[in-house]
């Protein structure tokens, strides 16, 4: 019972809030959507944390979707002896989104203007995506190797949710660390809309060819 | 031919006091508002200073702008890979401190303090953490403070003069400067358009007014950086970017924009402009000593009657043209030539034009007399040697150049002999004492005549507020009405913003 909430209802209840709350938020209160920089109060200390964090994190996440959308491909990458070079370069990034991270709770912890523009959910976060990337190092370190058994278990469990005939026994047998990696996961899902995180959607891809300038007219 | 219209401004620096009230008309009108306190969308500078943000104009930090790349304009902030790559942290931001922290101070201490043997303080508290602060920087900080080593002498515009000149802008008792009032150029190739990953702002086709909009602002500050004069702002408090709007709720009632209708020096003109957009790349992309000119070129004549066949044929109003007719800044900029854009050489072509100041005039003393006559005993006559005057003027005529012209001193010197033989006209007229055959020389180094001149004079010296400001109607409310059904909105709660603009989530 407690198996079937937390991996077959909870994941569809945090993507229907997600997807709700997410157009909601767009079409209701456009003007909310930023990033919410605070580079303009403080920069130096950013640079050492924004950076590493955003590019680890990036890239580890892509990967996570990948292996998800193209198995097979994701398959072939982890043949043979690759899975050590794979293995390390994930952790590598892992490492260095952690200590991003850190940089940047050290700073909103300690430079009192960054404070001053900090928000609740901005703390809620920082803990929680604390809480995924440690709890990622841990698993990388001890349940080797994760991008194998990820592969056989998590990605068939995301596909029957996929497909709505929701199977929790690819999760059930893991252990607790990685289960609270899951909830975890989407919980921060489900608390997209309601934070900063909504700067992820906006993400400027189209500037790559959009026109430089842009003129507007009445008609 | 792509005609479009285009508000612009000139500046008649001649004029300006440094009184700042078109700062502080703008500051109560649109950012006396959390986040914005220490926003100026317009502001007036002491030059030569530092500026504000400090040394704004020194590109190689701020990186904005455009420059060539091969035979590509680009942003100098470099490429659109480069700047989604670098969206993380944008190395070239300024933060607040290149501005300065807001404050306030805490008054109730006055009133609250217990009885004691002092007098009790209202101590400074930073408006952002409430804590109380040191201030060591503010709006106008270095007001007036020429020859100060630590703002005058950092100006970035002095790196082209020789020792003497500089020595001269700053000798002992004898300092020069003049003020400079900068506002958003409403440039034709805005840099900050260009460089904003949301595509937020953009140019209003109808007038050439720059704008952000603010629910498509995503608070990735790549304006703040892009825009070379540094007038893109960001609100630290709502996490969007903010600019001067040229006050256009005021321009489409018709009503002149706040910092200008304030103006005590009456220095601001107000008009509008045809100009082809076809040639807008072309313009910025040639030689720097080369930008005025092309971007002069870009400007239509009015009176043309292809260009007023033209215009009538992409849907310009009859009235805009004639407007476009009357405007003072074509008068200025085009028809007379004596004002120049700001900084050229950022290839943004700002419209905000400035007519460079003339006085004080002569820079060396001799003798303990600082006497225009004296200057050069050459020139045949002592009105002939105001002109000679001009190598040795006070404020050096490459500081100008580097100024208004990117480099370029003939182009302040035609303006500069232009402006002196106005005067000479002028006093020709009133006190009779120039002889004719002076007047004629005068005319002709000026590169003027005594119609020109006596037209150069009423519209700086003697205009009325319709002279200053020829507002073109807007037509606003006609073009929506003709393509949106207005009484649908009848009875309903208004538009634009319901919500509060602040950061919620």
């Amino acid at each position: 019972m407690t198996n079937s909430f937390l991996f077959i209802a909870f994941p569809y209840l945090s993507v229907t809030i997600a997807v709700i709350f997410t157009v909601y938020r767009f079409t209701a209160d456009r003007y909310s959507y930023s990033s919410y920089s605070s580079q303009f109060l403080e920069n130096k200390e950013l640079f050492w944390g924004s950076v590493p964090w955003h590019y680890g994190i990036i890239i580890i996440l892509l990967l996570h979707i990948f292996a998800i959308i193209i198995p097979g491909a994701y398959r072939w990458l982890l043949a043979g002896s690759r899975i050590e070079l794979f293995e390390s370069i994930g952790l590598g990034l892992a490492f260095l989104s952690f200590v991003g991270l850190i940089i940047l709770a050290v700073r909103r912890l300690s430079d009192s203007k960054v404070t001053a523009v900090s928000f609740a959910t901005d703390w809620l976060l920082l803990f929680l995506f604390l809480f995924q990337v440690g709890s990622g190092i841990y698993i990388a370190l001890t349940y080797r190797w994760g991008s194998l058994w990820y592969l056989n278990t998590i990605v068939p469990w995301i596909w029957s949710l996929f497909s709505f005939t929701p199977d929790s026994s690819y999760v059930v047998i893991l252990p607790m660390i990685v289960k609270l990696h899951i909830l975890n996961a989407f919980f921060l899902i489900a608390i997209l809309p309601f934070t900063r995180l909504v700067h992820i959607i906006s993400a400027p891809i189209p500037y790559l060819w959009r026109p430089y300038q842009i003129a507007r007219w009445y008609k | 031919m792509n005609i479009r219209t285009q508000i612009s401004m000139v500046f008649h620096l001649d004029k300006c006091i440094g009184c700042h009230t078109c700062s502080i008309a703008c500051k109560n009108l649109w950012t006396d508002r959390k986040g914005a306190e220490y926003m100026w969308w317009n502001n007036v500078e002491t030059k030569p200073g530092t500026g504000y943000p400090t040394k704004w104009e020194e590109q190689s930090e701020y990186k904005g702008g455009w420059e060539i790349k091969g035979d590509m304009l680009k942003p100098k902030m470099n490429g659109r890979w480069n700047r989604l790559l670098n969206i993380f942290s944008s190395p070239p931001l300024p933060t607040i401190d290149d501005y300065y922290e807001p404050w306030t101070y805490r008054y109730e201490d006055l009133f609250n303090a217990p009885e004691g043997d002092d007098q009790p303080t209202a101590r400074p508290i930073s408006l952002i953490t409430g804590e109380s602060i040191n201030i060591e920087a503010g709006p106008n900080w270095d007001d007036d403070l020429s020859g100060s080593t630590i703002y005058a002498r950092n100006d970035p515009n002095l790196e082209n003069l020789t020792e003497l000149e500089r020595e001269q802008l700053n000798e002992l008792e004898r300092l020069v400067f003049f003020y400079i009032p900068r506002m958003c150029n409403h440039c034709l190739n805005p840099a900050c358009v260009a460089t904003c990953p949301s595509g937020a702002i953009y140019k209003r086709g109808e007038d050439g007014i720059v704008l952000i909009d603010q629910k498509k602002c995503r608070g990735w500050r790549m304006c703040v950086s892009g825009c070379p004069y540094k007038k893109s702002y960001y609100n630290w408090n709502t996490g969007k970017s903010e600019k001067c709007i040229l006050c256009f709720p005021r321009l489409e009632t018709g009503q002149v924009p706040a910092c200008m209708h304030s103006c005590v020096g009456r220095i601001r003109y107000l008009g509008v402009m045809l100009y082809d957009a076809d040639k807008i790349e072309n313009s910025a992309k040639v030689s720097d000593n080369k930008l005025v000119d092309t971007q002069l070129d870009m400007i239509l004549d009015p009176f043309d009657e292809k260009v007023i066949t033209a215009a009538k044929t992409q849907g310009i109003h009859d009235e805009v043209i004639i407007s476009a007719q009357n405007s003072p800044t074509y008068k200025f900029v085009k028809q007379w030539k004596v004002a120049l854009p700001l900084h050229p050489e950022f290839r943004t072509l700002p419209m905000l034009f400035y007519v460079p100041p003339l006085s004080p005039i002569i820079a060396k003393m001799e003798g303990g007399k600082f006497d225009v006559v004296n200057a050069d005993s050459t020139a045949q006559t002592d009105h002939l040697r105001l002109f000679h005057s001009l190598t040795d003027s006070r404020v050096p005529i490459k500081y100008l150049a580097s100024l208004f012209s990117a480099g370029d001193t003939s182009k302040i010197d035609h303006i500069y002999k232009k402006l002196i033989a106005v005067r000479l006209c002028m006093r020709s007229i009133t006190v009779g004492d120039v002889a004719q055959d002076d007047l004629k020389k005068t005319f002709e180094m000026g590169n003027t005549n005594a119609e020109e001149a006596v037209m150069i004079y009423r519209l700086t010296s003697l205009p009325s507020i319709d002279e200053r400001f020829v507002i073109p109607p807007m037509y606003r409310e006609e073009a929506i009405e003709s393509f949106e059904n207005v009484y649908d909105y009848k009875s309903s709660a208004g538009f634009g913003f319901v919500q509060k603009a602040e950061r919620r989530l």
